[in-house]
């Protein structure tokens, strides 16, 4: 028997064998590489843009840069037609998706009743989970024939305003989910002080729930808002993307954003694989990309953690 | 202060509790409400009844020989074997490469991670990555792991963009998903199940490998599905492996080998090429191959649900 007191004895023996702890700190390490693996894959897409994108701007010529137009193989880098073209589409698709993605969020909150809600609720999942691709060839040969050239028969084919709402579509169900998420999770409480002072449930829903949820909602249109920068097939298959105008604000005529330019760079990236500056400049249109999207994501993300932190 | 209330004030109580009117405002409220929902269905047909006129007829001429010829210019002879072929590789590929790390990190972070800085930044750098667009993605992949097969002899006849380069970026595509799904699943498992087995005195791996983890399998099932079926879907990233757009030919009797590491496409592949064709028979094929395409994403939700049935419990 040894010397030791009572207490230190019990804890040895609960520390178990050796080979036990061994084995625990063995695991323990093997899944922090897990999680120390999705820093690397952060990291690298980081460097990876970064560095190539100043790889770009280091060869090429400024005033190309400057050139009213987007053709890469013409060594013209026109960064505004592509910014344009990108705000068109996402200011158009969030003038869509906003509404109609809230006011679903409002009724699946505050009016469905839970069978209602069973059979609405996978509707949108499914809208969620059809391929962008999907709603790219919708909107080149529905929205585009069907509506837009309805409004402007004079419009092309391949137009912005079709590819936008496409986009539009795309975002409702991520405005419509996260929206709904910051409603609910608005106390029982509140709703019931309202009606307790008689307010009827379209007060209710709209003075008292909406204001209470604003954070979750900001966030909501914020990351759809993302969501809308970053989608690259509506457009790229929708929008007509190379004959583009330069700097062209025309919503019926053809365009080109910043993930479309990359898309149809991409598809000859055979021949882009040379020594001129056509492939570099996607990965500087990536690293603008990204910067874009990562800052959206960021302040969405800091008003989604506001809202779970009020209640 | 009067305990009694202002008259003016009982008197628009009273008003507003007999009234018969109709509340105007409200119901048109509600309509506005019924019609937002009504958008999204009626897309939703919409979309798939456009989809499958358009391609009754090409199934309907072409039947099977559509789903067994390749590519081709002439929209007679068009068909989605090389892009089915390649989605069916990829989707075997997928789980290989994310589930494993994506559960891994899903465990560590929900069972073992000590709350400090460490942890959260891995947990918001996750939600960073689900951000980021997918097209990005297609830029990593280039750059870093169509680069990698290459520099490592297994660059085959396209200087690593092939299929395994395509399976790997939509893996690390997806992971950030598989990762918060698993997450998810694994939060809501109960916490007495674990002190019940810490009680009988098993170690912190046992705990989460005989207690958690098969507690939270069919959670963990139902959401790797879903990100795989989202990973169908994509196309952008494909663009940028290398994916063919075109038509290529498939030699007779190649390697398994030489197929992974040569020319490829996928079904998206397929539809866009498709889709940006003008003419009305591109169209149709188009709309076909979509069918398809969702015929496949939704077998696997089919099996995501079906999964979820089968072993869902409540606790």
């Amino acid at each position: 028997m040894s010397q030791a007191t009572p207490a230190l004895e019990l804890r040895t023996s609960l520390r178990g064998s050796a080979a036990r702890r061994r084995r625990e700190r063995f695991v323990q390490a093997v899944l922090l590489a897990g999680g120390l693996a999705s820093i690397g894959i952060s990291a690298l897409i980081v460097v990876t843009l970064i560095a190539d994108a100043l790889r770009f701007l280091a060869a090429v010529d400024l005033s190309a840069l400057n050139s009213i137009g987007w053709a890469p193989r013409r060594g013209m880098f026109d960064l505004p037609t592509l910014l344009i073209g990108t705000f068109l589409v996402s200011a158009i698709a969030m003038l869509l998706a906003a509404p109609v993605g809230l006011l679903s969020a409002i009724y699946l909150s505050e009016y469905a009743t839970p069978r209602v809600r069973s059979v609405v609720k996978p509707i949108l999942e499914i809208l969620a989970g059809i391929p962008s691709i999907v709603l790219g060839f919708f909107a080149i040969a529905v929205i585009s024939p069907e509506i837009v050239q309805r409004i402007n028969p004079k419009a092309p084919g391949f137009n912005v305003l079709a590819a936008s709402i496409g986009v539009g579509i795309l975002s409702i169900p991520l405005v419509a989910s996260v929206a709904e998420d910051a409603m609910r999770a608005v106390p029982r409480a509140l709703r019931e002080a309202s009606y307790g002072l008689g307010a009827r449930r379209l007060t209710t829903s709209l003075r008292v729930v909406f204001p209470a949820a604003i954070s979750g909602i900001v966030a909501a249109l914020i990351l759809a808002t993302s969501r809308a920068i970053g989608e690259t097939m509506v457009v790229a298959v929708a929008a007509g993307a190379s004959g583009s105008g330069a700097r062209s604000w025309d919503i019926f005529g053809p365009g080109q954003t910043l993930t479309a330019a990359m898309a149809s760079l991409a598809i000859g990236s055979d021949r882009v694989r040379g020594d001129d500056l056509a492939f570099p400049s996607l990965f500087f249109l990536g690293a603008v990309l990204f910067a874009m999207t990562f800052l959206l994501n960021v302040i969405g993300d800091a008003f989604v953690r506001r809202t779970r932190q009020r209640y | 202060m009067s305990l009694v209330a202002p008259a003016a004030t009982s008197a628009a109580v009273r008003r507003g509790l007999t009234s018969s009117q109709r509340d105007t405002r409200g119901t048109i409220f509600y309509l506005l409400l019924l019609l937002s929902l009504l958008f999204s269905l009626a897309v939703l047909a919409a979309l798939l009844l456009d989809v499958m006129s358009r391609a009754i007829p090409v199934f309907q001429t072409r039947g099977l020989d559509f789903l067994t010829s390749p590519l081709s210019s002439d929209p007679t002879k068009a068909g989605i074997a090389q892009g089915l072929f390649g989605t069916i590789v990829i989707a075997l590929l997928i789980p290989v490469i994310s589930f494993p790390f994506g559960i891994a990190t899903a465990v560590y972070l929900e069972e073992y991670a000590p709350n400090n800085r460490l942890t959260r930044f891995i947990a918001i750098n996750i939600r960073n990555l689900a951000g980021v667009p997918s097209i990005v993605y297609g830029l990593l992949g280039l750059a870093i792991f169509v680069a990698f097969f290459d520099a490592i002899g297994l660059g085959g006849t396209r200087d690593g963009r092939h299929l395994l380069a395509a399976a790997v970026t939509l893996g690390v595509l997806v992971l950030p998903i598989v990762i918060i799904t698993t997450a998810e699943a694994l939060r809501a498992v109960p916490l007495t199940i674990r002190e019940a087995g810490y009680g009988v005195g098993a170690s912190r791996w046992d705990v989460t490998r005989k207690l958690v983890l098969p507690a939270a399998l069919p959670g963990i099932l139902t959401g790797t599905v879903l990100a795989l079926a989202r990973a169908l879907g994509e196309t952008a990233p494909l663009l940028l492996i290398g994916g063919i757009v075109g038509g290529f030919s498939t030699p007779e009797g190649q390697s398994v080998a030489e197929t992974l590491l040569g020319s490829y496409t996928a079904l998206p592949l397929t539809v866009f090429q498709w889709a940006k064709q003008p003419q009305e028979d591109f169209r149709q094929l188009a709309a076909a191959a979509i069918v398809v395409l969702l015929a496949v994403t939704l077998f696997a939700n089919g099996v995501a649900v079906f999964l979820r049935n089968r072993f869902e419990r409540s606790w």
